[in-house]
């Protein structure tokens, strides 16, 4: 894989709670439109189109063949989808760049998460032989893990308090955030539980969202925009589907994506430095886990955006941090930059991607 | 150890794990214009300002150009049948008498054909060109959905020709 590839746009919708008057497409048209108005192309320039979204929030079989409507499929574009975050189906657009075909690709992502009852419709991506029929809540679930972690003895309830206050301060600079303010941890320890150990505030809102991207291989980047931020490296990694089977303090997986996106040299490598990470963690002590498994340093900024925290559309929150992550390098705030995305109860799947305002030299991009 | 071995006769081939999940259907700004027109018994579509095609039911888009489709369009209630079929299968929850007609109708002023039943004409007179008018419900029974148009009855004029619609098919 040799031919670099860049992020070049990105644009996403002011998330909220419930998008009531809107459907999908007409959610999407503004925000694939100003992806595309960014850097002055249009739809029949894209080499290829991706999106990520998932039928079961809107009930409806299809719905990303309907969203198709927001980008306009004639002349026929060369089109794919993933039933996962846009975050994964960036990765699929960034294979096809990278063997050097075509020179730019549409990413995009949609998640209603106020149709449906979200802990039922989450409950179904469990295994479907002896987990999914008890309908275990997803709050309940990373509640199993934020207690295992604090039995380990590596984190604290007001560990959790102090990440979510962060967050909330983070997402005030955030136009597109949903809960954002200044609060003290104090003040969020006295909330009750929603289910113990876990309160409302480490809990990620409920959001309707839509995000875009577009990428752009070698010079077409640079001639597209003054900062490409490069993606130097990109991979994700599954771990097994039985959460029994799991130790769910750790995230092996989101180390061996960050080893294979070039980020750490090897699984033993104790830290990580990069100027910004945004991280997908929608409950608090997800994001303990994940700092612990990057080993990032303290220097390293942490969602700057607020993250999964402060805005969850579910399908579109993975995109966003690598959207948000690569507008840090695009402004010039940031020479380096992580986005992770994940997937799947407990961060069962994750995704790193790697991104730098250098551009990386021939056989550089590592994935 | 060794597991204890299972006969035919005891192992689990099926479980079975009922779903059901509820959701609150938005229908959107382009197709809510729509559905409010229906109830009261007229066909609102919306054009392409690239392309100029008037799409009905809209979706707030033109899936062609992909860009918005603000400008609304009254539609014709008379229009002209494209394609049809001959429903001679009983079903489940059949509520029309067999053998009945379910036709693409391109509305006069729509650049899409719009689908619905064929009525007071014997099913095998029905044929492409066959020009038709919408039969609604009692004006007291019209509501936002598809329910209000009974079906479309010839109007009697002369059948258009193929040519005319051969590119809505």
């Amino acid at each position: 894989m040799t031919n670099p590839v860049a992020v070049v746009s990105f644009a996403q919708m002011r998330n909220v709670r419930r998008e009531d008057h809107r459907n999908e497409v007409e959610m999407l048209l503004p925000v694939v439109s100003e992806a595309f108005a960014n850097v002055g192309l249009t739809k029949n320039d894209m080499g290829f189109v991706c999106s990520g979204s998932s039928d079961y929030l809107v009930g409806a079989p299809f719905s990303f063949v309907m969203a198709l409507d927001a980008v306009g499929a004639w002349p026929p574009l060369r089109e794919s989808h993933v039933e996962m975050d846009g975050a994964f189906a960036l990765y699929e657009a960034w294979t096809l760049l990278c063997e050097g075909e075509i020179d730019t690709a549409l990413v995009y992502a949609f998640g209603r998460s106020s149709p449906s009852d979200l802990s039922r419709v989450l409950a179904l991506q469990l295994d479907p032989y002896y987990m999914a029929p008890l309908w275990p809540d997803p709050v309940a679930i990373a509640a199993l893990q934020a207690r295992a972690l604090i039995d380990e003895g590596r984190a604290t309830e007001a560990d959790f308090a102090e990440v979510a206050a962060r967050s909330r301060r983070a997402a005030k600079n955030n136009p597109n955030a949903q809960v954002s303010g200044d609060f003290s941890p104090e003040t969020l320890l006295s909330e009750d539980y929603v289910v113990s150990p876990l309160r409302r505030h480490t809990l990620p809102p409920i959001s309707d969202g839509a995000a875009a991207i577009i990428l752009a291989a070698g010079d077409r980047a640079t001639e597209l925009v003054e900062r490409p931020a490069w993606i130097s490296g990109l991979d994700h990694r599954i771990e097994t589907h039985a959460l029994g089977a799991r130790n769910l303090t750790k995230s092996p997986s989101t180390k061996r994506a960050a080893v294979g996106a070039g980020l750490l040299p090897d699984e033993a490598a104790p830290s990580l430095e990069v100027d910004v990470a945004e991280l997908h963690a929608p409950f608090a002590h997800q994001e303990l886990i994940l700092r612990d498994a990057l080993g990032l340093t303290d220097s390293v900024d942490v969602n700057p955006s607020g993250g999964a925290l402060a805005a969850n559309a579910f399908m579109v929150a993975g995109l966003t941090r690598i959207g948000e992550a690569a507008s840090r390098v695009m402004d010039g705030s940031a020479r380096t930059a992580l986005a992770h995305a994940t997937s799947g109860p407990c961060l069962q799947q994750n995704l790193v991607c790697a991104l730098s305002a250098e551009r990386p030299g021939a056989g550089g991009a590592r994935g | 150890m060794t597991a204890p071995e299972v006969s035919g006769e005891e192992s689990v081939t099926t479980i079975v794990t009922p779903i059901h999940l509820d959701y609150r259907y938005t229908a959107g700004l382009a197709q809510s214009r729509f559905l409010t027109g229906i109830s009261e018994g007229r066909f609102l579509g919306q054009r392409c300002p690239r392309c100029n095609k008037v799409y009905v039911p809209p979706r707030g888009s033109c899936p062609t150009d992909g860009v918005a489709t603000t400008d609304e369009v009254e539609l014709a209630n008379k229009g002209t049948v494209t394609t049809y079929c001959v429903v001679n299968v009983p079903f489940a929850g059949q509520s029309i008498e067999l053998p009945y007609i379910c036709a693409q109708v391109l509305l006069d002023g729509a650049d899409i054909a719009f689908m619905g039943l064929v009525q007071e004409i014997p099913a095998d007179q029905v044929r492409m060109g066959l020009r038709v008018e919408a039969v609604w419900v009692d004006p007291s029974e019209l509501a936002p959905n598809l329910a209000s148009v009974k079906y479309f009855r010839p109007t009697g004029e002369p059948d258009v020709p193929y040519e005319s619609f051969s590119q809505y098919l």
